[in-house]
């Protein structure tokens, strides 16, 4: 992300009080991450220590500081989703993304209780009543789609 | 002939490929020579039978579901849009049993608006709580919110009037109204439902706590889990117009972080910080968001208030058992035959909810156990289904309603492998400011590791170990996380053997 681009953003936000997480939202929905090199430019717009804003890096499941996969798959591992089938369901996506150049991540909860396991593909495709059979549909497609 | 045709849109309409059915509806209307008017509502949550598809006939909304794109060309055929019938014919919506048993009151326009119309949210009977609220000095709006007996539908089931109470009282120049859409516990989808479902409702509350507390900023913490919610919910703050006044609302992403659930660490999280709790005092209603008074209400919380201004804390306290008065949208999750929405009047029995709504088990085998409340809520056995739906009845055993949510197990479930989840999620999601959260929580989990190798002496060590983050830990985190293991240790020892 060159400085005109990461300025402009800034500049989007500077109405906003507390824009932390809104700026480094916006930044990994434009880069996939939140590289190393715009934690010191981040910290000076908003005045904040270099290690205030890394710290809210790291403290937050969403936020990445490598890139990730060409499609990230997010498999619900919380409780209703554990009702019915959904651990042995995140055990066969990780032997089956073994070496992928899928990123596969838990997620606890979609919302989407009452119908898992439910996993969700990139930012906003969701998946219900998924089977290991219809995970190994959905990965197919993602990796034929190059 | 010209029809309309209803669809959710809703992440579970969506999850279960409703948009594929929405893009062969139009192909294969146009194929008709049909004129169709596809409206993309939120769900009804009935979600076996999702995507439900609806028609408008002069008798009423009538239904077809689930509906598959293999299933277009005999509803076609059929002429579905007269309301004809088909084997994936429900009849009237609204006569659909497990909707017509219920009490819909503030959910009762999920399913039915267009969630991006506030003209359509106006024609439902919305905004006339808004309405009566400006009609009335702030004072009268905080009693009427008292009088009707509204609790915080969160979790910790405090009294809404007096925390509006409190923040009006604070002397402040800015006050904030803060919405809690962080709805992190497994096995409830209420607050997403109403969010993507009928979000007009939920600005119209937030808007009438401004006027009575006094407050012109309101702030929407949605979790990031939530994509569609989020999205609803700004198109509908983007299309309000001046009918919500000079009161202004920020829709914030979360970033993934349970604990930011508990409304201190949610206002460190609006701040920009990490999501670490605050020790209270002070309370949020004193010092809150940026050190002002802030009301930090749920999302159902809040979408309970305008039927309340524009019917009447009366009519509100009317319905419900005990203490707790209103109505409560039950969640039934996880293993369960019928699950979905269920809003009805405090007061019904657990068992009533698995079977006669539920349908008991979606695997056909027996129900073992129903967690209750999120992730930090008890288990409960068979022996305690009769337990009613109010606060003070869940609180006498030991469990918490929590924000009404119901997650069904079969007898196939290990509880002890439930334990350890209940100890590792709270390891993996502590905020590491309290030493019992952030220690006791993994140290739970070696405990119950050893317990399951045969080293049953660490029971006991468990049991102190629970009593002591109960005790001591900062916020509800580390303070409930024991009341599962507790709950599974006195339910289901056999399982620890």
């Amino acid at each position: 992300m060159d400085t005109a681009t990461l300025n402009t953003l800034f500049a989007k936000h500077r109405h906003q009080s507390g824009a932390l997480l809104p700026i480094l939202h916006d930044i990994q929905d434009a880069m996939g991450y939140v590289p190393e090199k715009v934690v010191p430019l981040v910290a000076q717009e908003l005045n904040l220590s270099r290690a205030e804003v890394q710290g809210v890096i790291a403290y937050y499941h969403d936020f990445r500081q490598t890139p990730p996969g060409r499609h990230t798959v997010r498999v619900c591992r919380a409780g209703a989703c554990q009702a019915v089938g959904g651990e042995a369901l995140a055990a066969h996506a990780a032997d089956r993304l073994k070496g992928s150049d899928l990123t596969l991540e838990p997620v606890y909860c979609l919302g989407l209780c009452a119908t898992g396991p439910a996993i969700q593909i990139d930012a906003t495709t969701l998946h219900a009543q998924v089977t290991p059979e219809k995970l190994d549909t959905l990965i197919q497609s993602l990796e034929n789609d190059r | 002939m010209n029809v309309t045709v209803y669809l959710p849109g809703d992440a579970v309409a969506l999850a279960l490929g409703a948009d594929a059915v929405a893009a062969a509806l139009t192909t294969q209307a146009a194929q008709h020579g049909l004129a169709m008017h596809l409206v993309r509502t939120g769900s009804r949550g009935l979600f076996w039978l999702e995507p439900l598809l609806e028609v408008a006939t002069p008798q009423g909304r009538v239904a077809y579901g689930p509906v598959a794109v293999d299933d277009l060309p005999g509803l076609f055929a059929a002429r579905f849009w007269t309301g004809a019938a088909h084997p994936k014919c429900l009849g009237l919506t609204e006569a659909i049993p497990y909707l017509a048993r219920q009490q819909r009151l503030t959910l009762r326009r999920i399913g039915v608006v267009a969630p991006h119309s506030l003209a359509d949210y106006l024609a439902q009977g919305g905004g006339a709580g808004l309405a009566q609220a400006r009609s009335m000095a702030p004072a009268e709006i905080v009693r009427r919110i008292t009088d009707s007996g509204l609790r915080g539908r969160g979790g910790a089931a405090f009294p809404t009037g007096i925390k509006w109470q409190t923040v009006r009282d604070a002397p402040a120049g800015q006050k904030y109204i803060v919405c809690n859409a962080d709805e992190g516990d497994s096995g409830t989808f209420a607050d997403r439902l109403l969010m993507e479902g009928d979000p007009f409702c939920l600005l119209e509350g937030m808007a009438i706590a401004g006027l009575a507390v006094g407050a012109t900023q309101g702030y929407l913490y949605v979790r990031s889990e939530y994509p569609h919610a989020i999205t609803a919910l700004q198109t509908a703050r983007d299309a309000v117009g001046a009918w919500l006044g000079d009161f202004q609302i920020e829709v914030r992403k979360a970033a993934g972080s349970y604990v930011c659930g508990e409304e201190t660490a949610l206002l460190e999280s609006l701040e920009g910080r990490r999501g670490v709790v605050r020790a209270k005092p002070p309370l949020p209603a004193i010092a809150g968001l940026f050190g002002q008074p802030t009301v930090v209400n749920n999302v159902i919380t809040l979408a309970c208030v305008p039927d309340i201004l524009a019917r009447g804390a009366a009519f509100y306290q009317a319905l419900g058992f005990g203490r707790s008065r209103g109505t409560l949208p039950v969640q039934l999750a996880g293993n369960i035959r019928y699950g979905g929405l269920v809003e009805v009047p405090f007061g019904l029995t657990l068992r009533q909810l698995l079977y006669d709504y539920g349908g008991g088990s979606r695997s056909g085998r027996p129900l073992r156990a129903v967690q209750v409340g999120g992730p930090l809520g008890a288990y409960l056995p068979e022996a305690q289904f009769d337990t009613r739906l109010d606060y003070e009845s869940f609180a006498a055993i030991g469990a918490s309603l929590g924000h009404g949510g119901i997650v069904a197990f079969d007898d196939t479930v290990d509880m002890a492998v439930q334990a350890r989840f209940a100890m590792a999620f709270c390891a993996l999601e502590s905020c590491g400011k309290c030493t019992p959260c952030r220690v006791g929580s993994q140290r739970g989990v070696e405990l119950i590791d050893q317990i399951r190798g045969g080293d049953a002496t660490s029971l006991d060590l468990l049991r102190t170990l629970c009593d002591t983050m109960i005790h001591t830990s900062l916020c509800a985190m580390g303070g409930m996380a024991p009341l599962p293991v507790l709950s599974i240790i006195h339910h289901f020892p056999e399982d620890f053997r």
